[in-house]
């Protein structure tokens, strides 16, 4: 069951960056041509996989209560986050993750930038792209990893992961524009809330916490998140509409 | 700025994000929750109760 969440979580989170690095990418290739954001590109997945392939057996080393303990307070502080943002944006308080302007604003960018080359590549193009997917990656490759203290966390991680770069590399190649029709703020706040779940769950086993129903009490930790988020939209929209009734 | 300082900073970004009441607070609630533990007392509602505290406070904070 927990890996059926966990899978979820990384696929939503996954999904959601390479969206985003997918705009960056399709921005420097349809200005400059497509042979050196595709190889930042492949650069960058590269140094990611090494990250996953490097942390995440270097886990297995550390004592399983101490490994849930941080990795459940990595998972709390990133799931917060994400909620956070989230929850502005659906309430009208933060403006709602707009691909279409962003790829327009890294085309002119790409546009205006100066032709450099480096061993053969056109070096704004492929460390664009490079960084793009490597600081949009770099989050999944620590969510992936960090499911590694569940047993089989990691390869279902990493599996989803991939399943979601593939529906993604895909479409892009398919649509050739920013897929900006992807609910991004609904997948950020799907994202939050797993995360959010699995950081306290773990955190506090972690921590010497037993759970009423063991394993059974993610689900019960899920919907009390889900449902205490789904309030504080709600009361921030009215803030924010009585907020802007204000004002006119 | 030098290259330390930039690492430092994009680690602080990556980590801690745009609240770091967040990220104290959850450090906070783990700690205290081991705290108790430790004195056999039963804590598994304390962090669902610390996570919509530290949510509540941040969104406080950001649309103030």
């Amino acid at each position: 069951m927990s890996l059926s969440i966990l899978f979820l979580a990384a696929f939503a989170a996954s999904a959601v960056e390479m969206v985003e690095a997918l705009t960056i990418v399709l921005a420097v290739g349809l200005t400059r041509g497509w042979r050196s954001p595709l190889i930042g590109t492949a650069a960058a997945f590269v140094a990611l996989a090494g990250i996953v392939g490097a942390l995440g057996p270097a886990l297995t080393l550390v004592p399983i209560g101490m490994l849930r303990l941080a990795v459940g307070g990595l998972l709390l502080v990133f799931g917060l986050q994400w909620l956070r943002k989230a929850i502005l944006r659906a309430s009208g308080f933060k403006a709602l993750h707009d691909e279409d302007e962003i790829f327009a604003r890294e085309r002119e960018t790409a546009r205006l930038a100066g032709t450099e080359k480096h061993a053969g590549l056109d070096w704004f193009a492929f460390t664009l792209s490079f960084k793009g997917v490597f600081l949009e990656g770099l989050e999944v490759a620590f969510i992936v990893v960090s499911f590694g203290s569940t047993k089989g966390g990691v390869p279902v991680a990493a599996a989803a992961a991939g399943v979601a770069l593939v529906l993604v590399a895909i479409t892009g190649a398919v649509v050739r524009g920013p897929l900006s029709r992807v609910p991004e703020n609904a997948l950020k706040f799907a994202v939050g809330t797993m995360l959010t779940t699995f950081g306290t769950f773990w955190g506090a086993e972690g921590a010497g916490v037993s759970w009423p129903g063991s394993d059974a009490a993610l689900l019960g930790v899920l919907a009390f998140v889900a449902v205490v988020s789904l309030v504080l939209v709600h009361v921030l929209r009215r803030v924010h509409g009585a907020a802007l009734g204000a004002t006119t | 700025m030098s290259y330390v300082v930039r690492f430092g900073r994009f680690w602080w970004d990556f980590v801690v994000g745009d609240d770091w009441l967040v990220a104290v607070g959850a450090v906070a609630g783990l700690g205290g929750t081991a705290a108790l533990v430790h004195y056999d007392v039963t804590v598994w509602w304390l962090m669902p109760l610390v996570v919509v505290a530290l949510l509540a406070l941040s969104l406080r904070r950001a649309i103030r």
